[in-house]
């Protein structure tokens, strides 16, 4: 029989308020077991977790409840102090009594008896709890990081500068990411490339950071502290190892109308490529869409002018396997489609941008050398009417319903470089709301309206209408003013809502991370594991998780690279003990268990019985490998003789429960 | 269909650890309410889940049992939810078979995002089994003695 000792937290007044907590530790003392009960007003305070600890060597207990918030909040700290004073840890269970009771119900009689009847499930699963020790594993000393964009890379230099070994897998020719394209950067206005390019250029030079441009993850198998990946490098027809990226082929490439993806497909490229002057690693690319050799086996210009002979037509993918023991993911954002919101006429006129493709039409290295001219006829604009929120904050089905958060300030910030280049130039800004929380990002907005002079104003716009002489009819209403507008615009600039890119939802799948309803990585916790996924090992940084402008994306990559580094720095890591087990006198090796393990974690073995007859009979039984079960529990219900179960939630356990509650 | 008023049913819900656990917790968080008839056992997976379990919970006398895991293609184990799936569409039926009505068993698939789904999946759910009433098909009186 087990000495049980059950306490009641009442969390301040988040459970006191609506659970009499006195009434709920009253009633669990007189449940079979129940040598002491008691109840305090913070149990995860130092003062509540020393009570545990008095009452467990006091009474000599040998299980404990705790009737508290959900265990995903303090079941480990629970557990620590059950092991500071000499318990099992796995002897703790915690009755979930606020997000599961106190918090959805708001008559107290009923939440009381509720949490009389959690606590009583989990006083008599801890009847049959059995002190459980972890196992260990070894940890690979090699971080992945899934995406080369400024959140990967800062990623990657922060893992590699602690001394490990880091590979970058970026699905693009080189790495640089979203800010490869912008122009300046608030609120500082520094140039965008001069603060990128020389971290690029410091990942191919760290001997610990290995880069896999062009590629993409294709398999991920094992679990925290033993990823094996495998990679998939796309074939680009350029040996990386001759290329001097001298770019020769790019300029006598016969094949010339390409769309130029780099610049958004404002101007275009050759069928070899390198996408920009700084790319890492300097490498052509032959887009396989477009090249006349690789399509119909009639040019071969590039190979006939490559010195180097790095041009290889018949180079196929390859599939590479590593072995890591964290992942970082660090997939980024991309505008949304702007295809369903027929009223601000994108598809209709070339004179209509999203803000992506303004900042190359404004970038020095853009199609048009930094000077702004529509796209239409190449002439300067004198009109620029700049509309936020398209997409955001839409709960309409068209858009997204959250806030892209760095749209208010990218448009301040292009309203502003406008008018101090082009001071003849009018602005005009619609927004529903002006976000600018952020260090010196308010007073960046206020730069644009007082010392621009910005026209900023509340409302949405209602159409943009192409006119024939070539302007943009923009009607709007002002809702302060309550009047309905009409602007005659040259260009119109959408900040286009950002969503995650497309590769995440596959990519959480293969990693099992969760993923929110808008494709968004869940974090673990969202106040207090920020960078870490719930899925142990996966890491998060950047705009993978939500919108992120670049100070926070660079400090969240600091964050994940902190949290590998910890990881990494072990030698060994400690198991989940909560494992399958099977009972080999019960099991008779029929292989029900071993096709359902997702892990591949069941083997067989032949084993020697006594039989009551003194003959030795050999039997084949499943054995499990506890460094490689996770515990889902799938063969614990496929085995058709009872012979496997679960450690932590065995059939006895939860059928106790299931008759706690029932009764 | 009649309303049962002042009948208050017994219903346990099996939540998988990582994302539906997650939701009710989540669904706490956000205050949202739903009845106190309403237990949450925690499980690893939804696979682990026993169709034994359910079976049990209507012979000791419940009156709607629930079982919650994640979507489809997201669950942490890869296939556990594929698995139950398959095996609680196979119980249902058998359920069927026996006289339990098909309205007191259901499976559900809820997001760790998805706090106002869990609400609004167990406040259903409430409603259903408390029209449909006290449930004594399956239950076993020697279990109730002891």
């Amino acid at each position: 029989m087990q000495r049980i000792g059950v306490f009641v937290c009442w969390c301040g007044s988040n459970i006191a308020a609506t659970v009499d907590v006195e009434a709920v530790a009253e009633a669990l003392s007189h449940e079979p077991g129940v040598v002491f009960s008691a109840n305090y007003q913070y149990m995860c305070s130092e003062a509540g977790q020393n009570l545990i600890k008095d009452a467990i060597r006091d009474h000599q207990l040998t299980g404990v409840v705790i009737c508290s918030c959900s265990p995903r909040m303090h079941e480990q700290t629970f557990r620590k102090t059950a092991a500071a004073a000499g318990l099992n840890p796995y002897m703790v269970e915690i009755a979930n009594i606020r997000e599961q009771c106190s918090w959805i119900h708001k008559d107290k009689a009923a939440g009381t008896e509720k949490a009389i009847i959690l606590g009583r499930a989990a006083v008599a699963k801890v009847h049959l709890n059995a002190p459980l020790v972890a196992g260990e594993s070894p940890v690979t000393k090699r971080a992945l990081v899934i995406g080369g964009g400024i959140a990967g890379i800062q990623t990657a230099l922060d893992i590699a500068d602690a001394g490990f070994e880091v590979d970058i897998v970026e699905k693009e020719p080189t790495i640089g990411g979203k800010m490869t394209q912008l122009d300046k950067t608030f609120p500082t206005l520094d140039c965008a490339a001069c603060i990128l390019t020389p971290k690029m250029v410091d990942c191919a030079q760290d001997e610990r950071i290995h880069i896999y441009a062009y590629s993409e993850v294709e398999k991920v198998e094992g679990f925290v502290g033993n990823f094996t990946v495998t990679i998939k490098k796309k074939a680009r027809f350029v040996d990386e190892t001759k290329c001097t990226g001298c770019g020769l082929c790019t300029e006598k490439c016969p094949q010339k109308k390409v769309p130029n993806l780099f610049n958004l497909g404002l101007d275009t490229r050759r069928a070899i490529y390198i996408p920009f002057a700084q790319a890492v690693p300097k490498v052509a690319t032959i887009d396989a869409d477009y090249c006349n050799m690789l399509k119909n086996g009639k040019c071969g210009v590039c190979a006939k002018v490559c010195t180097a002979g790095a041009i290889d037509y018949k180079q196929t993918d390859q599939h590479i396997e590593e072995k890591y023991g964290a992942i970082v993911v660090a997939t980024g954002y991309n505008p949304i489609k702007l295809d369903s919101f027929e009223e601000y006429a994108y598809a209709q006129s070339p004179d209509v941008v999203t803000s992506l493709e303004f900042e190359r039409l404004t970038n020095a290295a853009g199609p048009t050398g930094g000077t702004l001219l529509r796209p239409s006829d190449g002439k300067h604009p004198h009109t620029i009417v700049f509309v936020q929120c398209v997409g955001s904050r839409d709960t309409s089905g068209c858009g997204k319903p959250y806030c892209s958060k760095i749209c208010c300030m990218y448009t301040a910030k292009h309203a502003m470089l406008t008018r101090d280049k082009y001071p003849d130039t009018e602005v005009y800004v619609f927004y529903i709301d002006v976000r600018t929380p952020g260090k010196n990002f308010d007073e960046f907005y206020r730069r644009a309206v007082e010392e621009y002079g910005v026209h900023y104003i509340k409302g949405m716009v209602g159409k943009v209408a192409p006119q024939a002489d070539g302007t943009l009819m923009v009607q709007a209403s002002d809702l302060i003013s309550n009047e309905q507008l009409h602007i005659s615009a040259d260009m119109v600039v959408l900040a286009a809502a950002i969503e995650p890119d497309k590769s995440a939802r596959p990519l959480a799948t293969m990693l099992t991370a969760s993923m929110d309803t808008n494709d968004f990585f869940t974090e673990a916790h969202p106040k207090l594991r920020p960078v870490e996924s719930p899925t142990a090992g996966i890491f998060l940084s950047g705009a993978c998780q939500g919108p992120k402008d670049i100070p926070e994306t660079v400090a969240q990559a600091g964050a994940a690279a902190s949290k590998v580094i910890g990881l990494l720095s072990k030698n060994k890591l400690t198991g989940n003990p909560c494992v399958a087990r099977s009972d080999e006198m019960l099991c008779n090796g029929c292989s029900s268990c071993e096709k359902v393990c997702p892990y591949g974690a069941i083997s067989y073995e032949d084993k020697e019985f006594r039989m009551p007859n003194r003959t030795v009979a050999i039997r084949r039984v499943a054995k499990v490998n506890p460094a490689v079960c996770q515990g889902c529990g799938a063969c614990t219900v496929a085995c058709p003789s009872g012979a496997m179960d679960l450690l932590g939630f065995s059939n006895r356990q939860i059928m106790a429960e299931v008759d706690a509650i029932c009764k | 269909m009649q309303v049962n008023e002042g009948f208050k049913p017994t219903i346990v819900a099996f939540c998988c650890n990582w994302c539906s656990y997650a939701g009710a917790d989540l669904a706490g968080t956000n205050r949202l309410q739903y009845p106190a008839d309403v237990k949450i056992i925690r499980v690893p997976c939804s696979c682990r889940v026993n169709p034994l379990f359910i079976l049990r919970a209507f012979q000791r006398g419940a009156d709607g049992v629930i079982l919650c895991g994640c979507h489809p293609g997201d669950c942490h184990y890869t296939t556990g939810n594929y698995y139950a799936r398959r095996r609680m569409t196979l119980l249902f039926s058998m359920l069927d078979y026996l006289g339990i009505e098909r309205e007191r068993t259901r499976v559900e698939w809820v997001s760790a995002a998805e706090g106002v789904k869990f609400a609004a999946t167990m406040n259903d759910f409430v409603s259903t089994v408390t029209a449909l009433g006290e449930n004594k098909r399956l239950e076993d009186l020697r279990c109730k003695a002891n």
